[in-house]
């Protein structure tokens, strides 16, 4: 029901973004906090399956997320379903969510949408509303300004 | 946590719907609106605007106050705070792995 996006440019090609996301190599190279290296991860990347990271944080906690693929179009497309199987947001225990990755060619490299997206909702059970409207963002967004003046 | 977990499920909730929605952009707009100022511009019947603004005070999103014959809404922030801290914490998490991510991708290509 609700999600968050973020944007990014990056100066390289698609194909390098996309293999940075969907293989072990990649997922290893850059997913860990700092100086923390992922305990495992896995990447089966074909439809249904299995995208599963391991990792610690640096408070001493372990935390596990694991998915499926849902969507491939190598290069421009990846989504995910997304649970909490250890630690991560307690108040998503038990919830599947859903990750979209976009990645569009322009000229510098390539524009990363990263879509994690049905947060705050229960496993299996579908959307009935529609998500967040921008309007209602700036909405919250107002509030929270607001309260730090 | 359990309760934080019940109060934004509500949030969200009622946060789902365009005519909530509408509702509390307003509020936040105007202050403050009367029953029939909200009702007007919607074209919409009261006993159905009734129903959206008891799941808005529901979630604590809306408070009403009586004054005489008139009842004025006003909008609570608190939840919509929550909500968005809530959300933060995705945003948290996602940006340093994307700009670690970033790092990677441009030095792999550079090479």
């Amino acid at each position: 029901m609700a999600s968050v996006t973020l944007v990014r440019r990056i100066k390289a090609r698609p194909a390098t973004v996309f293999d940075a996301f969907s293989t072990v190599e990649g997922l290893t190279s850059w997913w860990g906090p700092d100086d923390l290296p992922l305990i495992s991860a896995e990447a089966d990347v074909r439809v249904g399956g299995i995208f599963r990271v391991r990792f610690p944080t640096s408070d001493g906690s372990v935390h596990e997320c694991t998915g499926q693929f849902l969507e491939i179009k190598k290069p421009e497309l990846l989504t995910l379903s997304w649970q909490w199987t250890m630690g991560g947001e307690p108040t998503e225990k038990g919830r599947t969510s859903r990750l979209e990755l976009h990645l569009h060619p322009v000229a510098e490299g390539t524009e990363l949408t990263l879509i994690h997206a049905e947060l705050g909702q229960d496993a299996g059970a579908k959307s009935h509303g529609e998500g967040w409207s921008g309007a209602l963002e700036k909405l919250v967004k107002t509030y929270t300004e607001e309260a730090a003046r | 946590m359990v309760n934080y977990r019940t109060d934004l499920d509500n949030t969200f909730a009622a946060l789902s719907h365009p005519t909530r929605r509408h509702i509390l952009t307003r509020l936040e707009r105007e202050h403050e609106c009367t029953i029939s100022d909200l009702a007007q511009p919607l074209g919409m019947k009261l006993p159905a605007l009734m129903k959206h603004l008891d799941v808005l005070a529901n979630a604590s999103l809306i408070r009403r106050f009586k004054e005489g014959r008139t009842v004025t809404v006003r909008i609570s922030p608190m939840p919509l705070r929550q909500a968005l801290g809530w959300l933060h914490r995705y945003d948290r998490f996602w940006t340093p792995r994307l700009d670690r991510l970033k790092a990677y991708a441009e030095a792999k290509d550079k090479r």
